[in-house]
């Protein structure tokens, strides 16, 4: 019998999470876990995607006993898990277009649906759609939001790297301020990501009022999984948004993946939180607020905001932006 | 049994029979009847088990088709001019993952200008596109094309589009022969999908193929093509054989047996084009007319088959090549390569322009004395196009041309000064 250990993150410095007790393992630390997204694909060292998506898929298909099917956008998670004849996946997986994986994931549960009523069978077959942020928050967005309105029995998980990583790190709309990209570049009187523009996706997700939103990043796995889990819990539209850093747009180590996405929550800059029917429902609390240069400072995508050149005002604009997080979401652990 | 019903009402009779169990819509003129009634009929439970989805977009409706299909779900969509070119991109796609989706183009014209009428530009802009393209006649044809469609595309795995005059087919009212249940489902088997998403079974689909194998992709939907071209005759045979009339197959001759000239066109201005030849006929010109119905793909040896006996060729079309001319002509042309043949392309009817019998005769008729300008716009008015060449000769900044235009002829009234 294990002593049980308390941990402050359970299933991120707990190597397999072994030592935790059956039910708070991750699904990784299971000889059962269904491998969906299998080795051998092409993901970079470091990918917060590849890792981010095992996780989330993995999850989904014990959530549902692997009755589980999957439509992809085009991007980095389609690009490297299925070079032709190979495919990572070993679930039913479709790639369509940039654009349409929500409107995808629509046509398939729509066809589980009557399929079902015409063999008098249950209809337990469940759907997620995915995509990164370029394919949820611009060009696919469209057919995301008409598949929340319809309240469609779709989870659709974004995986969030703030920018074009497979095009060769062009700016999205889910790109930060200041942020330097090969079409916001480090040059100039403003260099990078101007201030003032983006979408906060998860926040339209809400304003949609559908079942279920949230928000997570591949430092708390455990996490992760038990909101896919709970999103597969729950029948209509759902919304999870992964925040996935990547080494090669962010220009961070390979080995600071889960570092980064831990101070990007411990900052404030990218609040973890649940939200039901358009209300906000549960956020994972901060100790102590991270300064956000302590973020920024191990990405050369923000290089151009420190030293003797840099930029002091972009700084305390972006530090702003995530005390108004912590101030909106309430991050900040109410004293007992 | 016999209806007299609007032809857009035909269709969505014989797209129920054909049972689909998923439709998805977005409203687009002069499709929209279609999509309503079977929207009622999914919602008043006559159709069932179908799921009627109202999507955001034509992108959107062509995605949610290509998820359906893909999850073995037998799938139908409409849509016309710019819904089309929305859906483009998507529309590719579905033929590309050989996805049978069966989707009516109720022909319409493309802006600029924006222009609600007829004419074919829409679906030609997707002549290459993999889906086959089968050109309806009558609305007893767009009916019973529609059921044929299904067929052809899952026999194949290929999508399937049923073109048929925006308007002039789908807002006219005609007796139609309605096929029962029991008839169109002793010769419609349920949709038997060739690859399908299933957990029991997982497959990947729509994967990333480099430059080793994309080519032989590319060849195997052409060869599909191919099949479809003795598939189509086959299935419009057997479908004669049950329902006792012959609507479908590849091109439809009319009086071409010892025809000296013949006019090639697609569509329902092909009654036009017989009443035309008929006078003709009657006055002692040796004149046919070859309907096309299956543009893609395009029976290239029936066409030759077809045309080479005669001295001259007309084909007339409600769609232009802009840089070249005739958007059919081309393939004709290509069909007709090493006979020595006069070639005319007409362009006609474009936005809904009327066709008049009389302007045919006219045109045919300077055609069989080789006078006819071997690229024509049928009743175009030069006047007012000459007009505005020379404004845009004299002035740098000559004005929104369709405006203009419309000034020349007095549909508007110009500025008071």
């Amino acid at each position: 019998m294990t002593t049980p250990i308390k941990f402050y993150q359970t299933g991120t410095f707990t190597v397999g999470n072994r030592l935790l007790t059956p039910e708070q393992r991750s699904v990784q630390s299971s000889e059962e876990r269904s491998n969906a997204l299998n080795s051998g694909h092409r993901a970079c060292q470091g990918c917060g995607e590849a890792l981010g998506a095992r996780y989330v898929v993995d999850a989904a298909m014990r959530a549902t006993h692997n009755q589980l099917i999957a439509a992809n956008a085009t991007g980095c998670l389609e690009v490297f898990s299925t070079p032709y004849p190979e495919t990572s996946w070993q679930l039913p997986w479709i790639h369509s277009l940039f654009g349409n994986a929500a409107a995808v994931g629509t046509g398939i549960a729509a066809a589980l649906k009557v399929k079902a009523q015409k063999n008098g069978t249950a209809n337990n077959v469940r759907v997620i759609a995915q995509g990164g942020d370029g394919g949820t928050t611009d060009i696919g967005f469209g057919c995301l939001s008409g598949m929340f309105e319809r309240n469609d029995d779709v989870l659709y998980i974004c995986y969030d790297n703030e920018a074009y990583m497979n095009t060769g790190v062009q700016r999205s709309s889910a790109t930060p301020m200041g942020a330097r990209t090969a079409t916001t570049m480090a040059v100039g009187a403003h260099p990078g990501a101007p201030a003032g523009q983006g979408k906060n996706l998860p926040q339209i997700a809400m304003a949609h009022e559908i079942p279920y939103v949230a928000t997570a990043t591949v430092a708390d796995l455990r996490d992760l999984e038990a909101k896919v889990e709970k999103a597969m819990s729950i029948r209509g539209a759902r919304y999870l948004h992964v925040l996935v850093p990547c080494p090669l747009g962010w220009g961070s180590a390979s080995h600071d993946t889960i570092k980064l996405a831990r101070l990007a929550r411990e900052t404030g800059l990218f609040p973890v939180f649940e939200a039901e029917h358009g209300e906000v429902t549960a956020v994972t609390q901060l100790r102590h607020p991270v300064p956000v240069q302590e973020y920024l400072k191990l990405q050369k995508r923000f290089a151009h905001l420190f030293g003797p050149k840099g930029d002091a005002q972009m700084l305390a604009r972006i530090q702003a932006d995530a005390d108004r997080n912590i101030r909106r979401f309430k991050l900040l652990e109410q004293e007992a | 049994m016999r209806k007299q019903v609007e032809g857009s009402a035909a269709v969505a009779e014989a797209v129920a029979l054909a049972r689909p169990e998923v439709i998805c819509a977005y409203p687009i003129s002069p499709q929209t009847h279609i999509v309503e009634g079977l929207g009622e009929r999914v919602k008043s439970g006559s159709l069932t088990p179908c799921e009627f989805i109202n999507v955001e977009s034509e992108f959107a409706a062509m995605s949610v088709a290509i998820g359906s299909s893909a999850a073995g779900a037998r799938t139908y969509t409409a849509t016309a001019s710019q819904g089309l070119l929305f859906m483009a991109e998507a529309v590719y796609n579905a033929s590309g993952l050989g996805l049978p989706i069966v989707m009516t183009v109720a022909n319409r014209a493309i802006g600029a200008p924006i222009n609600i009428w007829n004419d074919h530009s829409d679906s030609m802009s997707q002549r290459d596109c993999g889906w086959l393209q089968l050109f309806a006649e009558t609305n007893q044809e767009a009916l019973d094309l529609h059921i044929q469609a299904f067929k052809i595309a899952e026999e194949l795995s290929m999508p399937v589009m049923v073109c048929m005059d925006g308007f002039i087919l789908t807002h006219a009212y005609e007796g139609v022969d309605m096929p029962t249940q029991a008839e169109v489902d002793a010769f419609l088997p349920p949709y038997e999908p060739r690859q399908v998403l299933d957990p029991a079974e997982p497959v990947s689909i729509g994967a990333m193929v480099g430059p080793e194998a994309f080519m032989e992709v590319r060849y195997l939907a052409h060869a599909k093509q191919t099949m479809a071209l003795e598939r189509i005759p086959q299935i419009a045979a057997e479908f004669k054989q049950r329902f006792g009339r012959d609507s479908g197959g590849l091109v439809r001759p009319y009086r071409t047996e010892d025809a000296e000239t013949i006019v090639v066109a697609l569509g329902s201005v092909l009654g036009t084009i017989q009443d035309a030849v008929d006078e003709m006929r009657a006055a002692g010109v040796k004149i046919g007319v070859l309907g096309i119905q299956s543009f893609r793909p395009f029976p290239l040896a029936a066409v030759r088959a077809a045309l080479q006996g005669a001295k001259r060729v007309v084909v007339l079309e409600k769609s232009f090549s802009v840089g070249l001319g005739g958007v059919v002509s081309t393939d004709v042309r290509l069909a007709l390569s090493g006979l020595q043949l006069h070639g005319y392309t007409v362009v006609a009817g474009l936005g809904g322009r009327a066709i008049s019998k009389a302007s045919l005769v006219r045109t045919f008729t300077e055609a069989t004395s080789d006078s006819l300008q071997s690229l024509t716009f049928m009743d175009l008015d030069w006047r007012i196009v000459n007009r505005q060449l020379e404004r845009e000769a004299a002035t740098r900044r000559s004005g929104p041309i369709a405006e203009n235009l419309l000034r020349d002829v007095g549909s508007i009234a110009s500025k008071v000064t």
